[in-house]
């Protein structure tokens, strides 16, 4: 399947991957400015930039074959499309028991603070249809998304 | 081929979403005493704090059973089993032939003779039933004696609280959640669980359960009296095994298994509760009962029954939990005894965080995370891997420890693999 | 600590409606002009810090960023002007020399802009380069006096040659006043067009020895990076004698800028100065630059045209002469306007002549002296756009170098900041945090998307001029007229003026 890979000597640690994917999740996914001002609470980047400076790179849930969070799940809420391959959670089944974060060996499976109760994670933009946002906005092509 | 499977909780599924991968045709009939559609037993007491409906607590979606061609019974007790003419007899007179057989009997829960179950207002607190009946007594301001400060009496206790339910718990070992906390962890979550109401024994147990025909209270060994309306006995798991005795099956503690998950019978399998995996850590066949190990061993018995060699590579001992949104995440040996142990400490009592990493030889054994849980899978990994950790053991208990701090090679490596964590 | 006495140089607005405090201005500037106030829990700027790169206006998510001169006013005065000024504040403060980036930025006469294109009407038929085959092949090196042929098949040998698909090479920008990933995009730039690039006189990375055939490697008086391997690692070599903007002076990298890398490119130790003397210590006369030249030929087989650059001084015309006659293949002439890593400012704003006269004036020596076919002539600096080159062409230029376009091509925002080694584009610095930002697959293709450009709009205009062949374009002055320009003007450039 397709997967977002970073290249991390081309990644600039500017986190526009971050602003984008916090928009894309939103219920602005046209208006950055109303993305960030006006939604509260703000959900939450689900791409993860490590940073040791000079190095730094984008992370983001692997959607991997043989995923343990889907496996972890005590409620059935974080599946894996037999079809595309995405692994999404079904947020209104997540109880926030954090046994996926327990789960993924890459850390990417973050806690929604303000929502208290809701694991948040990449869903490959899934339902926006296109490439990923942090994809599309990387500026410095420091994400790509391909079959590998 | 005919799969039979026993048991509705993950293990269950997990076999049936293991054979599908390998089999989308063979008829699977899946056979529980539980009338309901397969539940996640961990969400019963988010179900007692009102949190999530009986549909929320769906482990599949309500199509499951026909999208994978299942045939259920469900609400007949399976009470007997012929490895010789492979057939299992149910409660209601049946008897169900297979070709392929699973054990998926999970746990029951564990009761010392002194504790009459058979008063009224005593309750186990495992399957939907339990909640329910639970669900009838826990009034606000009625009083209640949970005996056992693990995970399941913990988890009682906090959907009890939202109830208003006045709480004491009861429990033998020096601390809470003695098999997945240590001492200075614990006294954290005792704390935690202390601010909102709950109030505890430790270092006791229950003596006696009073009352006549139904309880009223409870008297501990040390000494003191406690007045309640209902005991709740939460003291442990064990595999239930059942049907499995008085057949050829050899049982340990658990049914013994083999890396397929096929016990010494020729195609009877075992998964879940009622087994013994192999656990990593202690490099031993050991009785995992946590979900993740559930569904993983089921879906391994599934492939195998289905025909494809699959090894199960193994599991250990982890809990993800939390109570009154104090979440913690725990694994392996958390309280090592021993020289060969090194423990790596980071305390913050004002942040009430905790973080404790047990290694061997370099390669962690065991981990505690106590509300900052963030990226804890990150050493769940490095538990699977058995991998040594010398390279970045000065950064490990770092809150921003991450794959910046892996060697470039192995962090390309592991990012590069496209998520293939085998 | 006294007063400096400076002002800010410009004001960072941002617009607070828009900004949604991310603090991606805040990574993205070397500078450190943003930071995030955590009291406040919003992005605040330090207008002194900033240096007008741009790198914060372009990555702002929300575009809540824009650069504005500091509004401050000194009174106004023709002569003692702000910039004049605050010159003399910070050599107050520091007793140093002033240094700085990039070329010339004074207002003076931009020649290509006096000089106009012909076209075809009615007489003689345009050519539409679209449906008519258009040739820019062009051959740098010497031309041999005849060709002979002998049963249809040239016998005559011919000298080495470096032939490029269009008449634009990439100037040469030294590996440490440039980073490796701009070294990087340029040199697959050229690859991939079909022309080719310059070391600069900082050596060769080991990475882009791949790129040789189209790199032409320099050699300084510094000697960085020169040994038998990198002379033959490269198409051409080329000699530095002196660069426009600094003319008379030799290329000076601080020791910070390098590196482990820069380091085993030059061959220098690492974080010593590079500091090139400013005569070559072994050329004190034409005889001697021959005797360099011709050490280089016999170093790498006679088989590489080795050229000689200069920069455009007064005397330009006779000495490209003696450079023709002491064997070089090609001459590289830099105008007063190239640009620099870092110079002094006063020597780059006040030394050498314009390029358009230098060019013409070389052209012309030559060609009176009968040895103009004894050299490709290649012309450098303020080279902007495409009708600049087709001038260049005209007046007498077989090709031209580009460096400032080049790097605008790659992100240059022409901040001037490069002697800081702080380049938030990645381009002049060698700071890894810095220099990842220059994505070269990007900046391949970036610099690479500019040269094709170029090319189809120089099909088009030699196509409006009748021409299909950019050699019939080679001197032929007649194409150019000039406009607001004084008759000595006219008369140097070779040109009538326009209505002539």
């Amino acid at each position: 399947m397709k997967r977002v890979y970073a290249k991390e000597e081309y990644c600039v640690g500017c986190r526009v991957c971050e602003v984008h994917c916090i928009v894309a999740h939103s219920d602005y996914k046209n208006d950055i400015v109303k993305a960030f001002k006006k939604q509260n609470p703000r959900p939450l980047p689900r791409i993860l930039v490590e940073e040791n400076r000079p190095i730094s790179f984008a992370l983001q849930c692997r959607h991997c074959e043989d995923a343990p969070c889907t496996k972890a799940c005590i409620t059935g809420a974080m599946q894996k499309d037999p079809e595309t391959g995405v692994v999404t959670n079904e947020e209104s089944r997540c109880v926030g028991c954090w046994t996926c974060i327990l789960a993924c060996p890459y850390g990417a499976i973050s806690r929604n603070e303000q929502g208290k109760k809701v694991a948040s994670k990449c869903d490959l933009c899934s339902d926006l249809g296109y490439t990923p946002a942090c994809v599309k906005n990387c500026p410095n092509n420091a994400l790509v998304f391909e079959e590998r | 081929m005919n799969y039979v499977i026993i048991g509705n909780s993950a293990a269950a599924i997990g076999a049936v979403e293991g054979i599908r991968q390998i089999d989308k045709e063979s008829p699977i009939t899946l056979i529980s005493d539980e009338p309901y559609h397969t539940y996640s037993r961990p969400l019963i007491s988010y179900y007692l704090a009102g949190k999530v409906s009986q549909e929320k607590m769906y482990y599949r979606k309500e199509d499951f059973y026909r999208a994978n061609q299942v045939e259920t019974i469900l609400g007949v007790k399976a009470t007997g089993l012929n490895t010789a003419e492979r057939s299992v007899s149910l409660a209601d007179g049946r008897s169900v032939g297979y070709d392929k057989l699973l054990l998926a009997t999970g746990g029951k829960p564990f009761v010392p003779p002194n504790l009459d179950m058979s008063k009224q207002g005593m309750y186990s607190f495992i399957k939907l039933d339990d909640v329910k009946a639970v669900q009838q007594v826990a009034k606000p301001g009625s009083k209640t004696v949970i005996i056992g400060a693990g995970l399941i009496g913990l988890k009682a206790a906090e959907g009890l609280a939202k109830l208003g339910v006045d709480i004491t718990v009861v429990e033998l070992a020096n601390r809470v959640l003695s098999a997945i906390l240590d001492e200075e962890a614990a006294a954290f979550v005792q704390r935690n669980l202390e601010e909102h109401n709950v109030k505890f024994e430790l270092n006791t147990t229950v003596e006696e359960i009073l009352g006549g025909d139904k309880v009223s209270g409870v008297s501990l060994k040390n000494g003191k009296q406690l007045d309640c309306d209902f005991v709740i006995v939460a003291i442990g798991v064990v595999p239930n095994t059942d049907l499995a005795k008085g057949t050829d099956i050899v049982i340990n503690r658990g049914i013994v298994v083999d890396e397929q998950m096929e016990t010494n019978v020729p195609g009877v399998y075992a998964a879940g509760d009622v087994s013994e995996g192999y656990d990593l850590i202690y490099q031993a066949q050991r009785v995992l009962p946590i979900l993740p190990n559930a569904y993983q061993q089921g879906e391994n018995a599934g492939k195998n029954m289905a025909g494809e060699k699959s090894a199960y590579k193994g599991g250990f001992a982890m809990n993800a939990i939390g109570f009154f949104d104090y979440p913690m995440i725990t694994a392996g040996i958390i309280k090592p005894e021993g020289d060969e142990f090194e423990s790596l400490i980071a305390s913050d009592p004002a942040g009430k965080s905790y973080k404790k990493i047990v290694l061997r030889d370099d390669v962690i054994v065991g981990f505690i995370y106590l509300n900052k849980v963030d990226r804890a899978g990150i050493i769940t990994g490095l538990i699977k891997e058995q991998a040594t950790v010398k390279a970045f053991k000065q950064s490990i208990l770092r809150d921003d420890f991450g794959y910046i701090n892996f060697p470039v090679t192995e962090r390309k490596a592991k990012m590069l693999k496209g998520g293939r964590t085998a | 600590m006294s007063l400096d006495l400076l002002t800010p140089e410009f004001l960072i607005e941002r617009d607070r409606n828009r900004c949604i405090d991310c603090q991606v201005c805040v990574r993205q500037c070397a500078n450190e002009a943003h930071s995030f106030d955590a009291e406040e829990e919003k992005v605040v700027s330090k207008d002194e810090k900033c240096v007008a790169c741009q790198r914060c206006v372009v990555m702002c998510p929300t575009h809540a960023l824009s650069i504005r001169r500091f509004p401050l006013e000194f009174r106004e005065n023709a002569l003692w002007t702000g910039r004049t000024i605050k010159d003399i504040y910070k050599q107050a403060a520091t007793g140093g020399i002033l240094s700085t980036g990039m070329g010339n930025d004074k207002p003076y006469p931009i020649y290509w802009d006096h000089m106009l294109l012909n076209a075809s009407q009615v007489t003689n038929p345009s050519i539409d380069p679209l449906r008519e085959p258009m040739e820019l092949k062009t051959f740098i090196g010497r031309k041999p006096e005849k060709l002979e042929f002998k049963e249809g098949k040239l016998i005559t040998k011919l000298p080495p040659r470096m032939e490029l698909d269009v008449p634009i090479l990439f100037s040469a920008m030294s590996f440490g006043s440039i980073s490796l990933n701009a070294h990087k995009s340029l040199a697959r730039a050229s690859q991939q067009e079909g022309t080719f690039w310059n070391t600069g006189e900082g050596g060769l990375h080991k990475d882009l020895y791949q790129y040789g055939g189209n790199t032409i490697v320099q050699v300084a008086s510094g000697r960085f990076g020169v040994d038998p391997e990198y002379l033959n690692a490269g198409a051409a070599i080329e000699i530095k004698i002196g660069q426009g903007a600094k003319p008379g002076i030799g290329g000076h990298l601080p020791g910070e800028k390098v590196n482990w890398e820069v380091s085993e490119t030059r061959m220098i130790p690492e974080g010593t100065d590079a500091i090139s003397p400013a005569p070559h210590h072994d050329i004190y006369s034409i005889e001697d630059l021959h005797q360099l030249i011709f050490s280089l030929k016999e170093a790498t087989n006679y088989k590489k045209p080795v050229g000689v650059k200069i920069a455009a001084v007064h005397n330009v015309a006779a000495i490209a002469s003696g450079i023709a006659r002491a064997g070089a293949d090609f001459i590289t002439i830099d105008g007063f306007r190239g640009g620099t890593g870092s110079a002094p400012l006063r020597t780059r704003d006040s030394v050498g002549i314009p390029i358009e006269l230098a060019l013409a004036a070389v052209d012309t020596r030559l060609r009176d002296e009968g040895i103009r076919g004894l050299v490709s002539i290649i012309s450098a600096s303020s080279i902007r756009n495409s009708s600049d080159v087709v001038k260049a062409i005209a007046l007498g230029a077989d090709a031209v170098y580009i460096g400032t376009a080049a790097l605008i091509s790659l992100g240059c925002h022409m901040c001037q900041k490069c002697n800081t080694g702080k380049c938030n584009w990645g381009i002049a610095t060698q700071d890894p945090n810095l220099t990842k930002r220059l994505n070269p697959e990007i900046g391949a293709e970036r610099a690479a998307n500019l040269i094709r450009a170029w090319k189809h709009e120089i099909k088009e205009m030699l196509g409006g001029m009748g021409i299909n062949a950019l050699e019939s374009l080679r001197g032929n002055r007649l194409m150019l007229r000039g406009v607001w320009l004084s008759d000595r003007d006219l008369n140097i450039l070779g040109i009538k003026a326009a209505g002539e």
